[in-house]
């Protein structure tokens, strides 16, 4: 029973994958599609193998742009949606700010950006942060704003602090949509460092897809492609994770 | 234990209407004993219990328990509402001991107290469960047991079984009534069902709605331990239909 479960979770999906590499092998061989085009996948292996050292370096810069951007919407965002739940007035001045932030759109930043801060990584994590913050704010912001009324007239009951009703009650409370908003930001920060590193970079696996195809090395762009999506991916799964390190309670019983 | 004289509440909407909630209710209630309010929705059964809270100030009269004018939230005054609102986070014993801890007591002495408020309602071997494994009836008892931790002398009771199914509800019922005897607290009690209402009480306040005034307080002339067999008794029969007669004539004047 628990082995056929096994088989439809992973054995399918597993198979339709190799599958579709196999046809695209044989299509790309059959029809001699030019490997400036499309290349094989045995093609993108074999040139990702190859770039392998120079692709650690390159890696660990996307990576560090990706993760600096994520905790800098963390450590602004949760805080900001505070403040917008706990002061009307301040949700009146700041919000429309935040939403003219999202309004624009971002590639149209990055130049700007990178004119004043330079090259380097900084400038990355910026953009990276200016793409994932909004998820974090509206999300934090709503789970705040769902504490059940009941709830807060009990702490009130208790004549608890403002304070302390937050800490006991409607940050934990909020909990699953910080985490909501938080996994929408990891993967808009990959995607935040890429576009930063396309407008200007040395370095970085944005950087590398970018020059590559300048060239026509259309392999190495698919293989830095792939690299990029398996670091999304892992990123995604590592805050799911966390999430449910955190928030034990919304992981049913018996299936860890 | 609680007097209130001419207690009146009117708020507005937003569209600046004027809303009678309850106007000139007058009622006493002594220590230990069982009052229900019934009545039909909108009639300000639940303003009523939210100003004796102290939670919203009245507009007009005053609000007395053990003659102190309530003006905020009393310590000792416990309250259950519709939803058990558990924290989803928290084991079902961390859950009781809430109340305390936002009490700003020390929990420490109260683990044990605590433990004995789960095996009087039956929840014995629930106490690391979160509140998700549980069923309807068994979180309102924990939210029943967290209000009881503190150890008030006046609980306050917004249609606590409103939620559940018509078995469970009977159930609850008399398992209130047996934890009321033993613990001897004063219990104010809304509800919108009326045998429930009868079943529970010494005196039941009838409401009308549109202001929210008291129709009348009837006493409940059945003897206790009260029993579901009760219900086919003629005295009961004929308290209810005192009730549903005033609620109803109510409702006529008002259309």
């Amino acid at each position: 029973m628990t082995a056929r479960r096994a088989m439809a979770e992973y054995a399918v999906p597993a198979v339709t994958l190799l599958g579709a590499l196999v046809a695209w092998e044989l299509a790309i061989r059959i029809f001699r599609v030019p490997s400036f085009i499309m290349p094989a996948p045995s093609a993108i292996l074999v040139e990702g193998w190859e770039w392998r050292y120079r692709f650690i370096g390159h890696t660990w810069v996307t990576l560090y742009e990706t993760l600096g951007g994520f905790a800098l919407s963390i450590a602004v965002g949760v805080p900001l949606a505070v403040l917008i739940v706990y002061s009307p007035a301040l949700s009146r001045a700041l919000y429309p700010l935040i939403v003219l932030t999202q309004s624009v759109p971002k590639i149209a930043i990055a130049p700007v950006l990178l004119l004043v801060l330079g090259h380097g990584e900084i400038p990355k994590v910026i953009v990276a942060f200016l793409v994932a913050f909004f998820p974090v704010v509206v999300d934090t912001a709503s789970g705040l704003a769902a504490t059940p009324p009941e709830l807060l007239d009990l702490s009130r009951s208790y004549r608890a602090s403002a304070f302390k009703t937050f800490l006991k009650v409607r940050l934990p409370m909020a909990m699953p949509f910080v985490f909501a908003g938080a996994k929408v930001a990891i993967t808009l920060s990959v995607i935040g460092a890429v576009v930063g590193e396309f407008v200007g970079s040395d370095q970085g696996l944005g950087y590398v897809i970018l020059s590559a195809t300048s060239y026509w090395k259309t392999e190495l762009a698919f293989s830095s492609m792939i690299l990029l999506s398996v670091m999304a991916i892992a990123l995604f799964a590592a805050v799911s994770l966390v999430e449910r390190l955190v928030c034990p309670w919304l992981t049913p019983a018996g299936e860890e | 234990m609680i007097r209130l004289d001419h207690v009146g509440k009117t708020y507005r909407t937003r569209r600046g209407d004027q809303v009678h909630a309850l106007e000139d209710i007058d009622l006493e209630v002594g220590d230990a004993e069982f009052v229900t309010l019934v009545g039909a929705s909108g009639c300000g059964k639940s303003t009523l219990l939210k100003v004796v809270a102290g939670l919203t100030p009245p507009t007009r009269g005053s609000v007395r328990l053990r003659d102190a004018v309530v003006r905020e939230p009393c310590p000792d005054v416990g309250f259950v509402f519709q939803q058990p609102v558990l924290l989803p986070w928290r084991s079902v014993l961390d859950n009781v001991l809430f109340s305390v801890e936002m009490l700003g007591l020390d929990v420490k002495p109260y683990r044990k107290p605590a433990g004995d408020l789960l095996d009087l309602t039956g929840l014995a071997g629930f106490e690391t469960k979160y509140p998700r494994e549980l069923s309807g009836g068994m979180q309102q008892r924990v939210a029943i047991c967290r209000a009881l931790l503190p150890g008030p002398s006046l609980l306050l009771m917004d249609e606590p079984f409103g939620a559940l199914d018509a078995m469970t509800r009977e159930e609850m019922s008399l398992e209130l009534l047996r934890i009321w005897d033993e613990r001897r607290t004063t219990i104010l009690f809304v509800t919108h069902s009326i045998p429930e209402a009868i079943l529970l009480a010494d005196r039941v306040v009838v409401m009308t709605p549109r202001p929210g005034r008291i129709a009348r307080v009837l006493a409940v002339d059945l003897p206790r331990p009260r029993t579901m067999e009760l219900e086919f008794d003629p005295r009961f029969k004929a308290a209810s239909d005192a009730v549903r007669s005033l609620i109803f004539a109510g409702r006529a004047t008002t259309r």
